[in-house]
């Protein structure tokens, strides 16, 4: 399939209430099941040994999705699902029947960048750019979490009803996506700049 | 990786009746089991996704909390009575992985996770009598930085890397499974086994057995505690070791607490003998530290551990003297 990147920025991301999630089918692999990215519906592949990293890539055409260690340490695959952020390489693509997922190229494109792409151009959040797409998915997501509160190892309140986006907060909730160039210092800056409580 | 067949399942029954297929294996998230399929440490024929089985998390009328088996990690760690009545929990499960894993990773799955052993995840390289039973363990004179200082055998050193189960046996959580032969609960304390002379066979489940749910029961001492993992870097590491720990003091005294150690054995580890040690006592540092004492009485270090004990001493000393607050 031709990708077309969507005209309107999916800002706004969130995970449908799971009552609004369709059932569990009883159903044997092998017939016709999608899935949808970036607002285009994409088959299932017949071999249910793909990833969903590996669909992105080289089913879907869609190389932003980076593959770095394929196995859970380094968040260059994080995408998109349902708004949640998760990593594409552990997980089998059949398992994403019916769901939204939402890589780099869905967020934003030249001329009509994320303003989180646009930060991190501007805060020099990146040197060889392989880990940035995994890093501005997550930290999108990231920014939905702390919108409802959800806690992190570095929160001292469990029970409160908002948390502040300080460095603490930030790096410890960006743990998952290592860069190998070591340019942690403009990332920071450009999530900060992004959803920083100050911004 | 191998081939297999992928299937959905409808409901619990319709679960174990695939799984009776061989070499069937349940399937969660996927975070641990799809990478050991691509280390070719697992084979099975079948997948039976049960992700779409039941993830309520619901108060029950006698206080309880139910958990369904799919439930992700992240929407445990975030629910509002969790994140109030059993604080050790919520804590225990953020200091766990990343929060993509955790958004993927369900409640059920982490409890049936595998070892990190790294001799384990080596099917080329190195024996292991979990992958090959009577082959040998190349962790026991190897690098055991990481591997176990209690209840570990001659056949098998490696540790649980859960930490959300270390705060689930320091809660006295049930494990609620169903089978081909019905239902049951089991303690999470007794749901995984030490290896003894059969380190591939990890808990008490039967062939096919599923688990379903996990229950937390009314447990007031639950509201003060906590979680402290001792990691080699910052985050997103494995414990090195880690305590789950609540107290109750009344008028200075131990009325009640519950411990349990994480990263020193092939199971989560729970202090029955610290408890038994504490409960009484003056909330004092000497009471901490004989209870320390009575957690790691038996341990035995390898090679390149023995720090854990020492370590696991003073950081189960600092979680109670937290808890007990500045009195102390």
């Amino acid at each position: 399939m031709v990708y077309v990147p969507p005209a309107i920025q999916q800002t706004e991301l969130r995970r449908r209430p799971l009552g609004e999630r369709p059932a569990a089918e009883i159903h044997d692999w092998g017939k016709l099941m999608s899935l949808t990215v970036n607002g285009s519906a994409v088959s299932l592949p017949d071999d249910p040994r793909v990833s969903l990293l590996d669909l992105l890539r080289d089913h879907v055409r869609l190389p932003g999705t980076k593959k770095g260690c394929d196995q859970g340490a380094c968040g260059a695959c994080t995408v998109l699902d349902d708004g949640e952020r998760i990593l594409a390489c552990l997980a089998l693509a059949v398992q994403f029947e019916g769901r939204e997922i939402t890589t780099i190229e869905g967020l934003g494109e030249p001329g009509a960048l994320h303003p989180l792409q646009q930060a991190f151009i501007e805060h020099d959040g990146f040197q060889c750019g392989y880990c940035t797409p995994g890093q501005i998915c997550s930290a999108i997501a990231m920014a939905g979490e702390l919108r409802r509160a959800v806690p992190s190892y570095v929160t001292s309140d469990l029970a409160a009803d908002s948390i502040a986006l300080d460095r603490d907060e930030l790096r410890e909730r960006m743990s998952g996506n290592i860069c190998r160039c070591g340019a942690y210092n403009g990332i920071v800056e450009a999530i900060l700049s992004t959803f920083g409580a100050d911004e | 990786m191998n081939r297999f067949t992928y299937a959905r399942a409808a409901d619990p029954v319709d679960a174990i009746r695939r799984a009776s297929e061989p070499g069937a294996k349940y399937l969660g998230g996927g975070t641990n089991l799809v990478d050991l399929m691509r280390e070719a440490v697992e084979r099975p024929a079948a997948l039976i996704d049960v992700t779409g089985l039941s993830d309520d998390i619901t108060e029950q009328p006698d206080g309880s909390l139910l958990i369904g088996a799919a439930a992700r990690n992240a929407a445990l760690a975030e629910h509002r009575l969790v994140r109030t009545r059993y604080p050790m929990l919520t804590r225990a499960i953020v200091a766990g992985a990343s929060a993509q894993i955790r958004n993927m990773a369900t409640v059920g799955g982490n409890l049936l996770q595998r070892t990190r052993c790294v001799y384990f995840y080596d099917d080329e390289g190195s024996r292991c009598n979990k992958r090959h039973p009577g082959a040998g363990c190349d962790a026991i004179d190897g690098f055991n930085r990481m591997h176990a200082i209690l209840g570990a055998s001659p056949h098998c050193v490696a540790v649980h890397p859960s930490d959300m189960c270390v705060a689930l046996a320091a809660l006295d959580a049930v494990v609620h499974l169903e089978g081909a032969s019905g239902r049951r609960r089991v303690n999470l304390t007794d749901l995984h086994r030490l290896p003894d002379d059969r380190p591939d066979i990890e808990t008490v489940l039967e062939p096919g057995e599923l688990i379903t749910a996990i229950e937390l029961p009314d447990l007031p001492i639950a509201a003060r505690s906590t979680y402290r993992k001792v990691r080699d870097r910052a985050s997103y590491a494995f414990a090195v070791i880690s305590i789950a720990a609540a107290l109750d003091i009344e008028d200075g005294r131990v009325q009640d607490v519950r411990l349990a150690l994480g990263g020193v054995a092939h199971k989560p580890w729970r202090a029955w003998a610290a408890e038994a040690a504490l409960r009484g006592r003056p909330a004092s540092a000497a009471a901490f530290a004989a209870a320390a004492g009575a957690a790691l009485a038996d341990a035995r270090p390898l090679r390149d551990n023995g720090f854990k004990i020492e370590l696991a001493k003073r950081t189960l000393v600092a979680v109670l003297e937290e808890l007990a607050g500045a009195a102390v």
